[in-house]
This record gives C-alpha cells, structure tokens and sequence, in this order.
C-alpha cells in the first residue's frame, strides 16, 4: 500500500492491534494502520464504522482497551490531549471547540499553552494563516464569521503548535466546493513541508483527489487498503459498505398545481447570531422536489423555523399552502392544511428524546386517527409506530423504547418515516440524511422520490450537493438569507451551484440559461 | 451650586455599597454563574463587620470581618451549585433566605447600639480646594477603594489573561474543559470574590451609611445590585452608572421629601427603583444587546464527566 516516495522513511505513526469496547459494541476491533511523515492518509467509512473512535484514541481522549502506538518508533502510552499535542498531534474536529463570543486572537491564546503578548500572537496567527492559504483577521469575533472561517481559525490554532501529524475529521461537510479547493491545497502544502495528515471522510471523490493511501473500515474492522487514485468510487464503496451503491431513479414528471408558495418574505432573526432572512420567493408544485443547496448557517434553520410555523410571518399571505395564506397559523394549524415536515435537529424539535417511539408518532400524527373523542387509542398508535420501524428498518428494541436510546441515524429514519407516512400533500425536509449510513441514506432519498411520485411536493435543504442533484427537480441555493434562482441539476454544474454558494448570483452575475430576469418568474418556469 | 455639594456627597455614599455588591456579582457571573443570594451575604456582611468593629474599636478589622462572613457564606453556596449541582436560582434565593435568619438571629443584641462611624479622610491640599475638594476629595476610604475596584475588575475582564479565561469558561464551560481550564476552580474563586465584596457592601451600610445595625438593613439594596449587573449587561463601567443613577435619585427623592413638594412620599420612595430601571432599560433596549453580552453558559450547571 505503500507509495514509493514514501519508502525510504521511517513511520511517523503505527498503530497495532488497536481495539475499543463499548458495552454494546466493538467500536475498533485490532485496527492497524500506519502514516509516514509528508503523507496524507485518509480513514474511509460509513458513520459508526469506528473512524472518529480511532482518532480520539490516538489524540489521547479514549483509551484503548489493548493495542499499542508508536509514534517516531517509540512506544507512547497517550492518555490526555495535552500530550498528544506536547508529542506534536493536532486535531480539527468536526464540530468546532471556539468561544463565540470572543476574538479569533482569544480564542487562540487560550488554547496555547505558553503566554504571548497580544501584539506578538496577533503577528503570528497573521503569518501562519497568509503562509497556508487561510486568511484570517484576528481582531475579529468569532460569531461574526462563516463556518468555513471558524474551520480556518481551527486549523490556524493547530498549526500555531507546529504539529507532526494533523488529524482532520471530515473537514469538508461544512465547506463550499470552491472552499475544499483552498483547503486541499492548504493540506498539500503542509504535507509538502512533512507533516503527515490522518483525514477522515465518506466522500470518495474528495479522496481520490486528495489522498495518497487509504485505510477503510467497515462494522470497526479494517476492511482494506488502498491507493485511492488507482480506484474507482464503485470499488472503493464496495470496500466501505460491503456492497453495491443503489442509485436514484428520478423519472421525468410533469409538475401539477402549486402546493407551497412564499411571496416576498423578509425576516429578521430574533437570534445574534442568527441570519435575516431577505426577500425570499419560492414555489414547490405538486409531484415535484425543489432542493434548497447552501452552507449551514445561511438561513437554513430560519427559513424552515418560518415554513413550519415555529416563527410567524409579519403577513399571512407571505407563506401560502395549497393556495391559502398561512403565514400567521402556528406549526399545528399548517399541519391541518397537509404539511408534515423535519426539523435539522432531531432531538428536541423532531422527536421528544425521554419519550417513546410510539409516543412520538402521537405527537405530529394525532390526528390519523392515533385519538378519539379525546383518549389516545394506543394500539393504533403502535401499529403505526411499528409500521414506521419495519418500513424504515430503524434499528432498535421496540416502538417502546425511548427516543435519546436510538443513534442519531436511526432517529432520523424514524422521524423521516413518520412524517413520510402521515400521507402529506407538502413536505419540507432539512438534512434529510445527515449522519445516516449510506445505506440507510439511499432508503431515505428513494421513500422522498416515492413521495413525489405519488405527487406531494416537497422541499429539501440539504448541505449535500450530490444528495440535491440526485433527487431534485429544481436546485436553488440559499446564501446570506438570501434565495438564489433555481435551475434543474442536468442544466448546471457543481462549480456553478458553488459559486451561489458564496453568494454571488445576483444581478447577472450567473448566466445560468433558465435563470430569468426576474427570481419569481425563475421559479415558475 | 453649593447647595448641590452635599446631594452630590450623599449621592456617592449611597452609591458606594451597591457599586462593591454589584461588581462582585458581575465577575461570579461572568464566570457562568448566577449567584442570588447577594442580599444575605449583605446582610451577614453587616451584622459580622458591625460586631467586628464594635469588639475591636478598628473599622478596618469589622470590614475584614465583613469580606470574610460574605466568602463563608458564598462557599457554602458555591459547594452546593459547583460540587453537588445544585439549581444555581433555588439556591441562591435559599442564601438569601438563610442570611436574612441567620443575620437576625446574630445581630439580636446588637440592635441599636452605637459605632464609631467611619471617617471621611482629609487629603492635605486637595481636600482645601474650594467646592472641587469638597466634591471629589472629602470622602471615607472605602469610597476611594469602590474605585480603585471599578479600575481593576474593568482591568481584570478585559485585559488580563486569567480574565479571559474566566470570560471563556462562563461562555461555554464544556470547550473550556476541552482544552484544559479548571472550569470549577475559576468557578470557585469567583463566588468567593463576589461573596467578599457582598459582605463589604453589607459593612458599609452599617459601619458607615447607618451607622448601627437594624434588621434586614440592606433593604433589596442586594437585589438592586442584582438589576444593575444584568441591566448593565455585564460590563463595569455600566454598572457603576446605574449605581451613581440610583444613589443620586435616592438622594434626589430625599431632599424633595424635605421641601415638601405635593407629591406623595411613597411617590418619591419608589423614584429611585423606577428611575434605575427605566434608564437601563433604555440602555438595553435591544434585545440583542442582552443576547450577545449574557454569558451563555449563565445558571447552568457544569458537569466534567458529560
């Protein structure tokens, strides 16, 4: 597995026989890799395939259960972060450790751990980010800056200590594509200068581009090797799932009446950190799928938090289901209309996480017959529920069983599967598939085209581009809290649908051919 | 002019117990955690710095008494809320409660009698010039030391590298802990400073603005601190405006009571309540300016281990 270049130096890095037990699961079961220095070496698989178990338990924040490290051909027994990062070992996670309300120049010093005078750092951190590509301002506050800049001051944070071996842990789920480029090029020019790079990832293009070797796990045993170049995505997904990818089918269709319309809506957010909403127009017809791109954070959690109901518009006729205003009705009375929908956050907006299944079929599907004249009728609520699991194959004890107990894939399935099944006439799904197995993934998209065959419309924001381009209709991105125009995915591309991503898609920026002059008149071509 | 010397002077005293009280319990909280039982370490502040100077004759040694009383009082509460967990509100209204008792209780047979009031110091040549030297420069020392306080915390949170570690653990203790802060210990020396400064603000009233001990003397003065801190959203400078603010309507609303003016007294004795609250409240008329300053992780418990 090894590449040539690499052959003649000593591993900076070897794991041997690495295994973790939990109680209900072997997270890492004898996982050997081994990383030299200048390499960039990717650990592929599914989610809970024992990826983010491995890298905490070399960056010292588990503990192993038997298997040894050597790191520069010593044995090191790591037990805390702060020796792994004396030993030279940075790490970006995935979700990210900074202090909003604090400066980019704060938030660094406190993670040093030697005293430098604010002047000195602010130099620094200015050096170390223009040097790799990262521009960032140090003055500035954190909750005034975009995902992508928090992931740069991270990184600008780890290199700071000089390390080693830099762990990046799926660095590019919140990033633009142009984004990923500049970090790409970041991460081989570090690599370039010695240091070697542990990236983990379930996006096979991203490290077939990337990467120089890959270790793929799969159920936390390591199920291959491979120099990822030489392989296709086919064969290096046989490796990961253990199987072949189904793909989407999206027939051609003809989309009917107008089922949900928003008319000029503008919204302040009542959150600081939060993104207005500006002038929004949009319209999903019946039988279709309007997929919503965007990075997080953009306005994605006000606008579904106003086409739900949780945040009332300032004017009824904003908002119109099935063409009647519904701006001003609360989540419940938008239900009543035809509207089901999931909420990004799963625990505390989509499910009630003590209760159980059954109980949280109850919650949106009460009135499908689940209560009469006022008492619950509980076996009709656990024929449902049982119905959800089966079709939905959620992993799991029983519709019984309390809905914190079930992984965050599963819940997902089942909340989907709920709101599937409570036939609506509109859906609106945020991150459908977020954290769920591919697998699992790919019975998600195929039930919301199932959806759309039996003509309900539905709308999709998703932070996934290859999700949106596989079962949308029509694509829009959502950038700044403002709406791009939309275009179906066969007549735009990727590197397009980027570009909005940054914003840039206002007057005549795209010439993008169905966009039209007008937004409106975009979105009912 | 001359007849506003001795408003302005009452002003300052009045001022002075809710500017310590009210810094003290802007660092605990911007540290992560809401302590309410100001008013009862107030309390036991005065009736332990009353009974101090009385047995020793010195009022430095009743205002030592005082601070020591608030941290006793304040560890009690910080073992409670950062060891056991306990709801940071619920116990902070119980130290209220058990300071007011317990203040009462000791202080029985030290109702009504006399102490040596606290002098204002006179600063050779300073304290000569005329109307500025009594304005500014005909003071007790406390008043001085209020903000010598001021000028420090304001240094402390802003500018020293502790300060910002204190500021970092009360915006997200969890991602404190991540990279090594001792979140509890920070946790412990805040409760502490502000149950220090709580019992001074308490021996002030009785050593100095009183100057005897009557029960339940702070009269809400401890919630009022509670006010300012959040009305002045966390920031020092604020908050000592808001305590000049009240201190000169309590003044202001006095001296109108003694030219009989045709209005009700209970009027005027409300004026100051209102008056401070009013004007914070414009201050932070946005409800974003309290969002973005709030410390996040304000009243929520820490546990490591999750």
């Amino acid at each position: 597995m090894d590449q040539p270049e690499f052959e003649d130096l000593k591993p900076r890095l070897v794991l041997t026989g690495i295994t973790k037990r939990y109680p209900s699961v072997v997270a890492n079961d004898d996982v050997s890799l081994s990383v030299r220095p200048g390499e960039i070496h990717a650990v592929l698989g599914e989610n809970g395939a024992g990826k983010s178990t491995l890298m905490k338990i070399i960056y010292g924040v588990t503990k192993p259960d038997a298997g040894t490290i050597l790191w520069n051909g010593q044995y090191e027994a790591i037990t805390a972060p702060a020796q792994a990062r004396r030993l030279g070992i940075g790490m970006v996670f995935q979700h990210f450790s900074l202090f909003e309300t604090l400066t980019v120049w704060e938030n660094i010093a406190l993670a040093l751990d030697e005293h430098i005078p604010t002047v000195q750092l602010a130099a620094r951190i200015t050096e170390v980010s223009e040097k790799y590509g990262l521009p960032i301002d140090p003055y500035r506050l954190v909750h005034s800056m975009s995902v992508g800049e928090r992931q740069r001051v991270e990184i600008v944070r780890c290199l700071l200590q000089e390390p080693k071996l830099l762990i990046m842990d799926e660095p590019t789920s919140v990033l633009t594509p142009q984004a990923v480029l500049i970090l790409f090029k970041t991460l081989r020019r570090l690599a370039s200068e010695g240091c070697s790079i542990l990236y983990i990832s379930h996006k096979l293009d991203e490290i077939r581009a990337l990467c120089d070797t890959a270790t793929v796990l799969r159920g936390g045993r390591v199920s291959g090797s491979a120099i990822p170049r030489n392989e296709t995505n086919e064969s290096l997904a046989r490796l990961m799932i253990g199987g072949e990818l189904a793909e989407c089918h999206l027939a051609p269709r003809v989309p009917q009446e107008v089922r949900l319309e928003v008319d000029h809506l503008s919204l302040a957010s009542p959150d600081p950190f939060g993104t207005t909403l500006k002038d929004i127009c949009l319209e999903v017809r019946s039988g279709e799928i309007l997929g919503i791109a965007g990075v997080s954070g953009n306005g994605q959690k006000e606008l579904m938090a106003t086409l739900s109901g949780e945040r009332l518009s300032p004017d009824g006729s904003m908002i119109k289901l099935m063409g009647q205003p519904v701006g001003t009705l609360n989540p419940a009375k938008r239900r009543a209309h035809g509207l089901t929908f999931v909420p990004e956050e799963r625990l505390g907006r989509g499910a009630v996480p003590p209760m159980s299944l059954a109980y949280n079929a109850l919650l949106t599907g009460a009135r499908y017959g689940m209560v009469q004249q006022g008492l619950i009728l509980p076996g009709v609520m656990r024929t449902f529920s049982k119905s959800v699991i089966d079709r939905f194959r959620v992993k799991c004890g029983n519709e019984q069983s309390v809905a914190s107990s079930l992984s965050g894939g599963n819940l997902q399935k089942y909340i989907v599967g709920r709101e599937t099944m409570l036939q609506p006439k509109m859906m609106i799904v945020a991150q459908p598939t977020w954290g769920v197995d591919v697998g699992a993934a790919q019975l998600i998209r195929q039930a919301l085209i199932d959806l759309r065959d039996q003509r309900v419309g539905l709308l999709v924001i998703s932070e996934e581009l290859d999700e949106l381009f596989s079962i949308s209709d029509r694509i829009a991105v959502l950038a700044g809290g403002r709406l791009s125009p939309s275009v179906r995915p066969a007549e735009t591309s990727i590197e397009q649908i980027g570009t909005w991503m940054s914003g840039k898609f206002g007057d005549g920026a795209s010439d993008a051919r169905p966009v039209a002059a007008s937004r409106k008149e975009a979105v009912n071509a | 002019m001359i007849a506003l010397v001795p408003m302005i002077a009452s002003t300052v005293v009045a001022a002075t117990p809710l500017i310590y009280a009210a810094l003290g319990e802007t660092v605990v909280e911007r540290s992560g955690v809401l302590n309410l039982g100001i008013e009862g370490m107030m309390l036991i502040g005065a009736v332990a710095g009353f009974a101090a100077a009385r047995a020793s004759g010195s009022d430095s040694v009743g205002f030592a008494a005082a601070a020591a009383a608030g941290v006793a009082l304040s560890l009690i509460f910080g073992f409670l809320t950062l060891n056991l967990q306990t709801n940071q509100v619920a116990t902070g209204l119980a130290l209220t409660l058990f300071g007011v008792g317990l203040s009462a209780f000791v202080g029985h047979n030290l109702a009504g009698m006399p102490v040596e009031r606290l002098e204002a110091i006179t600063i050779p040549g300073l304290s000569a010039i005329p109307l500025l030297g009594d304005l500014l420069f005909h003071y007790d020392i406390m008043v001085y030391l209020s903000v010598a306080l001021f000028v420090g915390v304001h240094w402390f949170l802003t500018k020293s590298r502790t300060g910002l570690t204190l500021r970092a653990i009360g915006e997200s203790p969890g991602v404190a802990h991540a990279i090594g802060k001792p979140v509890l210990a920070t946790r412990y020396l805040a409760v502490m400073f502000g149950g220090a400064t709580a019992g001074i603000a308490g021996a002030y009233l009785s050593l100095v603005q009183t100057p005897m001990w009557v029960e339940g003397m702070s009269a809400g003065k401890g919630w009022i601190a509670l006010a300012l801190v959040v009305f002045g959203t966390w920031k020092p400078a604020r908050v000592v405006v808001g305590a000049y603010l009240f201190g000169g309507v309590t003044q202001f609303q006095l001296f109108a009571q003694g030219f009989g003016l045709p209005v009700p007294t209970e009027f005027l004795s409300m004026l100051p309540y209102a008056a401070t609250i009013v004007v914070l409240v414009i201050i932070c008329r946005d409800p974003k300016t309290i969002l973005l300053n709030q410390p996040a992780s304000l009243g929520h418990s820490f546990h490591p281990t999750t």
